[in-house]
């Protein structure tokens, strides 16, 4: 990525600043005060009051929690499809009847365990047949996103089962210094993600393996099992945002999660994560989460339709997309 | 518009606008026009103004609509029709969040409907029991939330609820049948249900099945699509494959009929007469014309959500529904569900919607 031959140390200087994450953000940031603007111009108090940040923030943290684990998919290269339907399984696995009865007589957190279990077990599938498999990530997940889907509909009947644990519904409808549990769970996942990234060993083999598979294995990366693990990850943030869904809707049904994979990559995509893998950043995903749950807002305050939010969220991407291009062929100049 | 909701009425208010007329006399000289009481008044249990004089301007009116994804006709029309009632009325402005089958996003409208502080809300929801939640976090905050068609699993969460009548449905379909057969017991009568899981399909089925063992008969042969046009198309493919003779086929949604009749001139059947389901105008218009083996059609109304939006008039403005005595607007409304044929098809024309 520093291997850059420009002629003077002064444009070398100036692209790499504007190439690198710092650049990056910048961009992202002014793009969602922008958004912002747009929303206190359009809707005033309506948009501009603490009961709507928490709003917005609220919708954001489930697809949020899920945007740190496609993170470190696609960052070593993959990708994961499956997220939405894993999502949708852990909510129903975790809300059966059998769960919740078990859940009365030891104590709710057998919900969320069974629920993060779940989602891991699902990633960890994902990564053996992709890893040891050798197949490509993109079917191996597009299998998983049919089966677990399937799966649920099976568990659940395609009823609904509703949450009726207080212990858990008291947890998940709680508030902490005046902000929900599940936006404080969102945000534990995104520092501990963060931290994982930028801070740990493990942060650095999942660029290098994204970058370089090849010359990771040379290096001495054990790059197999690294991406059992990157997929384990992704399953794990499935299964918290399952059980984070779980306390918003206190109800499981195969249909939680739906087209949730399409949402989050966009979201990782448009935060500057290269989709080709070997660069991602933690803090772009959460300003890229943060700009389409704001769009979704800003566009409900103004009564307009979903269809032409979807519209702008599709210029969005593409738009990002460009931007991201002319960095990446700058910082690789030659 | 308001000839479309007239002729909707039209039935319900001709067998009661005699007693209307009276009842509205009697309260307006004992009561005087009321049409603007004070909120202390709430709760109070003198019915204020009935009938007609519900539909006089009152206090403005700001009520939050939220409805799944128009992805069938009958859910187009929903929206639509409640989107027509409110401009009926210069008192309700109607807020309306675009329709979601994701139920976070659906979610997240309800709490913006709370923090904009409407008046009230009337909420389809994708998932009853997934909006449960909010809805009663909205009756928390004082504003009533009327529930339509999918009913929340908390009697907490909405002030009065709306609902079609799924059983009905079967009922008047097995007992229009039995009336066409009823002399030929060893009749053959085929149905086309839509998702088998959902309780709604369970029920229909179940009330098809008590109806058609009132006359003798019952269900001989028995396929289940999914509400598509694709899968209706596949189901009754393979019925009428299995099935040389059919005398009567009740298919229980007309969104999915499309497929069946494809399927049933695919294969040149004619020998028996098909019911729908739901009241399609389409279905209605080959009713009408008699040009295809449709003979009647049973209504799932889908101007329930327009009764939503009426009903939460009525609860914000502390009135009473039409012409009931006793006050307040009712907890639970239930539809009800109408043979539609050719004798009377003119008179449903107005509620069929486009699939």
């Amino acid at each position: 990525m520093s291997t850059q031959v420009d002629a003077s140390p002064a444009a070398e200087s100036r692209s790499s600043w504007l190439s690198g994450p710092a650049g990056r953000t910048v961009g992202l940031v002014v793009a969602l005060v922008l958004l912002a603007v747009v929303g206190v111009i359009t809707g005033g108090e309506r948009f501009a009051s603490l009961d709507n940040v928490m709003t917005i923030l609220r919708l954001a943290s489930v697809t949020g929690v899920l945007a740190i684990g496609m993170t470190f998919v696609i960052t070593a290269g993959g990708i994961d499809l499956s997220v939405g339907s894993v999502l949708g399984l852990a909510t129903v696995w975790a809300s059966t009847l059998a769960t919740q009865t078990m859940a009365e007589d030891l104590h709710w957190t057998v919900m969320v365990l069974t629920g993060l279990a779940v989602g891991t077990a699902a990633g960890l599938i994902n990564g053996l047949i992709i890893a040891y498999g050798k197949v490509v990530a993109f079917i191996a997940t597009l299998a998983m996103m049919i089966a677990a889907r399937g799966l649920a509909e099976m568990i659940s009947g395609r009823q609904t089962q509703v949450v009726q644990v207080d212990g858990f519904l008291d947890f998940v409808r709680a508030d902490f210094i005046g902000v929900p549990v599940l936006v404080w769970m969102f945000v534990v996942v995104a520092v501990a993600g963060w931290f994982l990234f930028n801070r740990t060993t493990f942060g650095r083999r999942t660029v290098a393996v994204g970058g370089n598979a090849e010359a990771s294995r040379l290096a001495g990366i054990k790059v197999q099992r690294h991406l059992l693990y990157v997929y384990g990850l992704s399953g794990l943030t499935a299964g918290i945002a399952g059980v984070m869904m779980l306390g918003r809707t206190t109800a499981g049904t195969s249909t939680n999660g739906l087209y949730y994979e399409l949402e989050v990559i966009a979201a990782v995509v448009v935060g500057g994560t290269l989709l080709i893998g070997g660069r991602g950043t933690i803090v772009g995903t959460v300003i890229g989460v943060l700009i389409f749950a704001m769009l979704t807002n800003v566009f409900t305050i103004n009564n307009l339709s979903i269809s032409a939010q979807n519209v702008a969220k599709g210029v969005i991407i593409v738009v990002a997309v460009l931007i991201q291009q002319r960095f990446a062929a700058r910082s690789t100049s030659t | 518009m308001s000839a479309r909701t007239e002729l909707a009425r039209s039935s319900r208010r001709r067998r009661t606008v005699a007693l209307a007329a009276v009842a509205t006399t009697a309260v307006l000289l004992a009561a005087g026009c009321t049409s603007n009481e004070p909120p202390e008044d709430e709760g109070s249990a003198a019915p204020q103004v009935a009938a007609e004089g519900n539909d006089e301007p009152g206090e403005k009116v700001v009520i939050g609509f939220s409805a799944p994804a128009a992805d069938h006709g009958w859910m187009g029309a929903i929206t639509q029709s409640a989107v027509d009632t409110a401009d009926q009325y210069s008192d309700v402005e109607l807020r309306q969040a675009e329709a979601t089958n994701d139920v976070n996003v659906q979610i997240s409208q309800v709490e913006q409907f709370i923090n904009d502080g409407v008046d009230a809300i009337v909420l389809l929801p994708f998932d009853g029991a997934a909006l449960t939640e909010v809805a009663t976090k909205a009756m928390d905050a004082g504003i009533p939330v009327i529930n339509v068609d999918r009913e929340f699993s908390s009697p907490f969460a909405a002030r009065a609820t709306v609902l079609g009548d799924n059983y009905g449905m079967g009922v008047s379909a097995g007992t229009y049948i039995c009336e066409q057969l009823g002399d030929t017991p060893d009749a053959v009568v085929a149905e086309v249900a839509g998702i088998d899981s959902l309780p709604l399909t369970q029920d229909r089925s179940k009330g098809f099945k008590d109806a058609l063992s009132d006359c003798g008969l019952d269900v001989d042969a028995r396929v289940a699509a999914d509400f598509t046009v694709q899968g209706g198309e596949t189901a009754t493919s393979n019925l009428l494959q299995a099935e040389p003779k059919i005398d009567a086929i009740w298919n229980h949604d007309d969104d999915q009929g499309v497929g069946v009749l494809a399927a049933i001139e695919n294969a040149g059947r004619d020998e028996f007469f098909m019911v729908g389901g739901a009241g399609s105008l389409d279905v209605m218009e080959h009713i009408k014309a008699d040009d295809s083996v449709l003979q009647a059609t049973v209504i799932y109304p889908s101007t329930q959500a327009a009764d939503g939006i009426k009903l939460a008039r009525l609860v914000v403005h502390d009135k009473n529904m039409g012409d009931l005595v006793s006050a307040g607007v009712p907890r639970t409304t239930q539809l009800y569900a109408p043979v539609v044929t050719a004798d009377n098809v003119d008179q449903y024309m107005s509620i069929g919607f486009r699939s």
